[in-house]
């Protein structure tokens, strides 16, 4: 199919390559690895032996206006370093664990590998081979295919509960037909000066810190922008972050309790007529029910669970309500709860009833130039292999959208054989036993009984060496040609190789190499190039001709409910089974899950288990970004490192008193499951002393490969269960109960 | 006598750092030099709900103003690389005059 269709372009000064003072200068989007969010416009700069010396933000770029983060500022050091993985390994089943790999070819490598596959496929089925990415990669549309088109539908995410941005979304598309962000016309090329757009008057900014996290194509820098605008901010954190110092309002919530906060918003904004009638009248499907919903959780009460003043929490909901334009910036903190799904319910609801939907300054659906939400070839499954996908069949909402397997069902099926046995791991850049994966003794040891693993990073990890039979290396974003269609609002952009490093390939050159000879007819093309041409043939472009433009953006529209333009018969409203946005959900009441918004207490915790605050008193939350690290990445890159040496955990100093803890103390953060060490960084700005938060994803990679460079000690993932929410999305990553001790001289976990 | 600068507005210096690398990088300085460092100025509370926290951009004697770049038209990597666009390159007679526009900022003389 090729549609014509028109874009928005932007002027370029100089062609997307060219010469200045002896560098080659090429214009290009940033995405990835390492992993990020967004994909900022960068000018990489090449010397004439072929190396990146110098990455520039472009400031053509209307997404970054030219701004940088310093994970790319530092880039040359990552993609020239001497740790990089250069070439195929492989090593004997036998010898898991142990570091001793042997260099072999490529040709060795897929060789094997394909036979193997093909091997496991004949034997047990393809579905016994579980195909396994980490986030914050280009990958997804490959590795999904690369699966499918294996004949196995097991792809997804070794995250329990699909805790990370699933929940939201998935929720978003079940009760609204869409997926929703906040405007901050990242959607125009010309920015704030777009004729259509006005900013936002107040942005909520819940569960994240978007200036360090960048998440989910959202420049967090965009609010700074913003504020300077004059937008007004509510902050939801249990820290007094920066953002904080400089909101209307900080709802210091206990983690964990994001749906009762959201809930009393709402109850306060319906009990005091504060919602916009004609949009709830003319859009919306079971207010009255929402409304008796939230009656259930009056202010005071909320203010118990939550540990948030009454007060603070009406002035909030008054404050957002009655904006003329408003909209939420939420973060992962919403999905690492179990009860996600209801969480999302609840503060999309926020949103909805006071009408700041799909117009300006509110929250906008994205533009999409292709649909990649559903992966890349998903038609070739056969029904019979796609009703095996793990998990499918006890959480009926995972039919929808993402076609991804319930991981918390595929660590079962690993330990168990229930209902099959997995004999396969395929681990393209997940540091699972490092990052995502909770409990991740257990999850090593189920791993480990599959016969044959491999994995595809961009340098050696704890999981790679705790488990791979073979390693692929993989190629950083400057060594690669690839395509840029983002997260959030698409715009079309291209990644542009420009340097090569050792053997390395590029992600998807690796899955179109396997792909081709696991099944030729459906990974038809010559080279990548050829199959991104094939992928965005609807835009209209190829990839020499999208890379020559970029960034191309389609024409923006708002209001789409009211012109027809997001249901398939053209009528107008919302992609619902009520054409409505559906405050009370069909899809949750089909899937025998309630249909309205609720609260449930995280467990263990402070509501629901009490009789453990004597031994845990501290309400623990993890996964709190900082500047130079992407999730594991990046601790061994010195520049970055020297901004993080250490794990820190964030200690009120009272508490710090009672635990007897200094700054700078060692410490083991435990609880009723395990412990992980962390060092005592003193923060006042705990709003809370029965709060302490640490970052996530701590391994040494200057330690002993042999004792999995340490990551068991420093793993706060120790402490987390694999323990997902009714629907199968959601697990409490983020709030759980622990108490501190200091770490003794020489002490390690085990 | 000077004549070029750097206006930082500080309100809004987020602490993202872009500003430290990309100076690093320009200049091939090893992670423990710095032509521009910020220094953190909290967090504590000051009273009732308001919070002292900001970032100061401080310059280094390394610091060049990016005389490389800016004979070619370019900003200092500093300005160009800012998240929070809180920086700005211009004379000291331009800057002085945004100076006064709002409170909370610094202007420093450096060429």
């Amino acid at each position: 199919m090729t549609e014509k269709r028109e874009y928005v372009l932007i002027e370029h000064e100089k062609p997307w390559t060219y010469e200045e003072d002896g560098l080659k200068v090429a214009r290009g989007s940033a995405w990835t690895g390492p992993g990020c969010h967004i994909g900022c416009g960068v000018l990489l700069y090449t010397d004439e032996n072929g190396r990146l010396v110098k990455v520039e933000g472009d400031p053509e770029n209307p997404f970054n206006e030219g701004r940088l983060c310093i994970r790319c500022l530092a880039l040359p050091e990552v993609t020239h370093s001497t740790k990089r993985l250069t070439y195929p390994m492989k090593r004997d089943k036998a010898l898991r664990g142990k570091n001793q790999f042997e260099r072999i070819s490529w040709d060795e490598a897929l060789d094997t590998i394909e036979a193997k596959l093909k091997e496991i496929a004949e034997q047990y089925g393809p579905e016994s081979v579980l195909f396994m990415q980490g986030t914050g990669r280009d990958i997804a549309a490959w590795i999904s295919r690369l699966a499918w088109s294996y004949g196995s539908p097991n792809y997804g995410f070794p995250l329990s509960g699909l805790a990370c941005y699933l929940p939201r979304v998935s929720g978003m598309y079940s009760t609204t037909g869409s997926f929703w962000v906040c405007d901050c016309s990242q959607q125009f090329p010309d920015r704030y000066d777009n004729p259509e757009y006005q900013d936002p008057e107040v942005m909520i900014l819940w569960g994240n810190n978007p200036l360090i996290s960048n998440s989910d194509g959202f420049f967090g820098h965009w609010v700074v922008d913003l504020m300077r605008r004059g937008m007004k901010t509510i902050v939801c954190d249990p820290r007094m972050t920066w953002l904080g110092a400089r909101a209307e309002i900080v709802l210091p919530v206990r983690p964990g309790t994001d749906a009762a906060l959201a809930l009393g918003m709402l109850n306060v904004i319906i009990g005091e007529d504060l919602y916009d009638h004609e949009f709830v009248e003319l859009w919306c499907y079971g207010f009255d029910e929402l409304a008796e919903r939230a009656k259930e959780y009056p202010v005071d009460k909320v203010a118990e669970i939550c540990w948030v003043d009454a007060d603070r929490i009406r002035t909030a909901a008054r404050l957002f309500a009655n904006a003329e334009r408003a909209c939420v910036q939420w973060g992962v903190a919403v999905d690492m709860t179990r009860e996600a799904l209801p969480a999302g319910q609840a503060i999309s609801a926020l949103t909805q009833i006071t009408g700041n939907i799909d117009r300006p300054g509110g929250m906008i659906i994205p533009p999409e130039l292709i649909f990649y939400g559903g992966g890349f070839g998903a038609d070739l499954l056969t029904p019979e292999q796609t009703n095996k996908r793990l998990g499918m069949n006890q959480y009926p909402l995972l039919k929808f959208g993402f076609a991804t397997f319930q991981p918390d069902v595929a660590l079962r099926a690993m330990e168990t054989g229930d209902p099959y046995e997995i004999r396969g791991l395929w681990l393209q850049t997940t540091n699972t036993i490092a990052c995502m994966g909770a409990d991740p003794k257990r999850w090593l040891a189920a791993a480990k009984k599959a016969d044959f693993i491999v994995c595809t990073d961009l340098f050696m990890t704890p999981t790679i060496m705790a488990l791979a039979d073979y390693v692929l290396p993989a190629a950083t974003y400057p060594e690669r040609d690839g395509l840029r269609i983002g997260d959030g609002p698409q715009r079309g952009e291209t990644i542009n190789k420009v340097v090569q490093v050792g053997e390395c390939k590029s992600d998807m050159e690796i899955n179109l190499e396997l792909g081709r000879r696991l099944n030729p007819e459906a990974w038809p093309w010559q080279d990548v190039k050829e199959m991104f041409t094939s992928m965005i043939a609807e835009t209209g472009y190829d990839f020499d001709g999208l890379r020559a433009v970029a960034p191309a953006y389609p024409r923006y529209i708002y209001r789409k409910h009211e012109k027809g333009l997001l249901r398939r018969d053209g009528s107008p409203g919302f992609n619902t089974a009520t054409g409505r946005i559906e405050l009370w959900a069909t899809v949750y009441a089909n899937a025998g899950l309630d249909p309205l918004p609720y609260f449930e207490e995280p467990e263990p915790g402070p509501g629901s288990t009490p009789e453990l605050l004597d031994e845990y008193p501290l309400v623990l939350t993890t996964g709190a970004r900082n500047w130079g690290m992407f999730h594991s990445e990046h601790r061994n890159i010195p520049r970055l490192r020297s901004l993080r040496p250490d794990p820190l955990i964030e200690v009120h100093p009272d508490a710090a008193e009672k635990f007897g803890l200094k700054d700078g103390d060692w410490v083991w953060v435990e609880n009723q499951l395990d412990r992980a060490k962390r060092r005592v960084k003193l923060w006042p700005a705990l709003l809370d002393a029965r709060f302490c938060s640490t970052d996530h994803a701590w391994w040494f990679p200057e330690a002993d490969p042999e004792k999995l460079y340490e990551v068991f000690d420093l793993n706060i993932n120790n402490n987390v269960t694999w323990t997902p929410g009714k629907s199968g999305f959601g697990s409490n990553y983020k709030c759980m109960l622990v108490k501190l001790s200091k770490v003794e001289e020489g002490e390690t976990h085990d | 006598m000077a004549e070029y600068g750097i206006l930082v507005d500080y309100e809004w210096c987020s602490g993202c750092h872009s500003c430290e690398v990309a100076c690093q990088m320009e200049h091939g300085f090893e992670p423990d030099h710095f032509g521009i460092k910020i220094a953190e100025l909290g967090p504590w509370q000051i009273a009732g709900k308001k919070w002292q926290h900001a970032n100061i951009p401080l310059f280094s004697e390394q610091c060049d103003l990016c005389a490389a770049r800016t004979t070619q038209g370019k900003l200092p990597t500093c300005v160009h690389h800012c998240q929070a666009a809180c920086l700005s390159y211009g004379t000291l007679d331009a800057l002085a005059a945004q100076l006064k526009e709002k409170p909370q900022q610094a202007l420093v003389a450096l060429r």
